[in-house]
């Protein structure tokens, strides 16, 4: 299939980091001028102050899984722009922007691959293509990578980035919740373990499904967690919020995550998960 | 003049005819049966084609026939069900088992309350975690015993705060997905006001989702889509209508399966004809899942949202 080979293609190119990309980032938090090859030596957390930069897809794939093991899944097509919606931009036109500036056909890649010789079907979301939001297209694909790991009985692992629903799909994005809670269902009647990863943001829609109901369920330092995002909740309630609040230690301390794992250890963390929850190597 | 406003103006001229005419004795029969024809007729205009914005104000009215009132009208009999069994109870969401039309079934409904105590209480309808948990353990209730889930939907959206987060609300709502999608027994869901956002999809995982005429199902409030969207509030109505949450556009993008008519001034107007009319719809759909072999009943139920969207318009 044409985009599969595509999108393989780009996957290379942006591993061994594209033309594209400046020689030279600054850190948000503390303000340091990095060398770009450096951070990216340090899984893209700022050597100064440890802030955690967003990881692509591609990026975040490539530290989790063993070398040249990832073999994408095609996105299975579905009907573009359901409402044909136009706020300020058309839909349309912000999905043409994502595309270009990403290099990906939408907010999900998933693919099969090795972690320390343990087979798993994964999904990523990538934060960078409209929020990591989940409309009908990363519904659908998610559904399909579940679906392809019940069958092949590969481990299914999940990581999430995203704001959550896609609102410009409206009621169609709702939806998607319920689709890949049915993938899910899939996953557990085949006994397929499923280990989801949360990282900076896991909020909304998507938490509020697949995100929730993992067998095993880690979060990334640096992770936010939340159902409703910190600035919505200060809005709607005018609560104070305390100090951590929806962080990955916060999540930990409340009972909805296993462990929180630092980015540098999360390739090691997962092989150990994998240890006692695949059926085989 | 909008239409809203004259027909508001003929109301109040009929109630004075209609005052005049007892206090003073005199015949104005045949001038108060003129005056509410032409009420009648304009009502029909107006309510036959409202704005997806004024459907929203009507879904959102405080006295829109939903919640306990509504349950109790609706059924023979109705036991509440309270608590989670780990934190506590939540006003908002509420449920038990009932009787309807001599049928065993679960109930599960957002409750916004009639007075100033019961609204803050139940923060309008705003369910926390303790509501989906809640939920969750009626609906295994349900599981237990087989019985058919009926969800009753008015809700701007789960409770956003401190404790809900702490309780884990995303978790909760997950767990009904998953929870309702697996029910051994039919579910229908009727949204009667407000759908919002997790806090409806929560409880619409089911096999039937009908919808009264001017209730909403969405992704996100007008408002909310309005300053994300747009960066600007007012433009709310404009949002209202490109999110695609009325009724009629949700049926004709196959996503629910009926539409309830409501009486022509809107729900509130008619409570008992309003609660009749969810009555005979829900009965109709409850009648044609039990039809059902439970094989059948899945099959229907995961195929419906195993690629929902994925093929264009549903049905």
């Amino acid at each position: 299939m044409p985009i599969r080979k595509d999108r393989r293609e780009r996957y290379v190119e942006v591993e061994v980091s594209g033309p594209r990309e400046p020689l030279w980032v600054r850190c948000e938090a503390c303000g340091e001028l990095i060398f770009r090859r450096k951070l990216q030596e340090n899984q893209y957390v700022c050597p100064r102050c440890g802030a955690y930069f967003f990881l692509s897809a591609q990026e975040r794939i490539a530290s989790l899984v063993d070398p040249e093991s990832f073999q994408e899944l095609p996105l299975p097509p579905v009907p573009e722009d359901p409402l044909g919606f136009v706020d300020q931009t058309p839909y349309r036109e912000r999905l043409a922007r994502a595309r270009q500036e990403t290099g990906l056909r939408e907010a999900l890649v998933a693919g099969v691959a090795r972690i320390a010789g343990y087979g798993v079907t994964l999904a990523v979301l990538d934060f960078r293509f409209i929020g990591g939001s989940m409309g009908v297209a990363v519904g659908e694909a998610l559904y399909a990578a579940q679906a392809h790991a019940a069958q092949a009985r590969l481990p299914f692992l999940f990581v999430v980035s995203s704001g959550g629903a896609r609102v410009q799909e409206g009621v169609l994005s709702l939806l998607q919740m319920v689709k890949v809670v049915a993938g899910r269902e899939l996953l557990a009647q085949h006994g397929v373990p499923y280990i989801a990863v949360l990282t900076y943001p896991s909020t909304g829609g998507v938490l509020a499904s697949l995100g929730s109901l993992a067998d095993v369920t880690l979060a990334e330092e640096g992770a936010l967690i939340g159902f409703a995002g910190p600035r919505v909740i200060e809005q709607t309630t005018g609560e104070r919020l305390p100090p951590g609040f929806q962080t990955a230690r916060f999540a930990l301390e409340h009972g909805q995550v296993d462990q929180v794992v630092p980015r540098a250890k999360l390739r090691e963390e997962l092989a150990q998960v994998l240890r006692v929850l695949a059926e085989r190597p | 003049m909008t239409d809203e406003e004259r027909l508001k103006v003929l109301e109040e001229k009929a109630a004075e005819l209609r005052r005049l005419a007892e206090q003073d004795g005199l015949d104005l029969h045949a001038e108060i049966a003129i005056l509410e024809r032409k009420i009648a007729e304009l009502r029909r205009q107006v309510y036959a084609d409202l704005s997806p914005w004024a459907r929203v104000q009507l879904a959102r009215r405080p006295d829109r026939p939903s919640g306990l009132p509504f349950v109790q009208a609706l059924c023979e009999a109705f036991y509440e069900l309270r608590g989670d069994r780990v934190v506590g109870d939540d006003p908002a969401l509420r449920g038990g088992l009932a009787r309807l039309a001599g049928m065993r079934v679960a109930l599960l409904f957002h409750h916004r309350g009639a007075t100033p105590e019961e609204q803050r209480a139940s923060r309008f309808g705003m369910a926390s975690a303790q509501g989906y948990w809640k939920a969750k353990r009626i609906m295994e209730v349900a599981a237990r015993l087989k019985l058919p889930v009926v969800t009753l939907l008015n809700t701007p959206g789960a409770y956003p705060g401190v404790q809900a987060e702490a309780h884990n609300v995303a978790g909760a709502i997950a767990a009904c997905i998953w929870t309702m999608l697996r029910h051994p027994a039919p579910t229908v869901a009727v949204i009667l006001g407000e759908g919002g956002s997790g806090g409806a999809v929560a409880l619409a995982a089911a096999d039937r989702v009908l919808m009264l005429e001017n209730a909403t199902y969405s992704v996100i409030s007008p408002e909310g889509a309005a300053s994300i969207l747009w960066k600007d509030a007012k433009v709310a109505p404009k949002a209202a209508e490109a999110l695609k949450l009325t009724a009629r556009d949700l049926h004709e993008l196959g996503l629910i399966d009926e539409v309830i008519p409501e009486p022509p001034g809107g729900a509130h107007t008619d409570f008992s004809a309003t609660v009749e009319a969810v009555r005979q719809a829900l009965l109709r759909h409850l009648a044609e899942l039990q039809a059902l072999p439970l094989d059948e009943l899945l099959r229907a139920r995961y195929n419906r949202y195993g690629h929902v969207g994925a093929r264009g318009p549903n049905r």
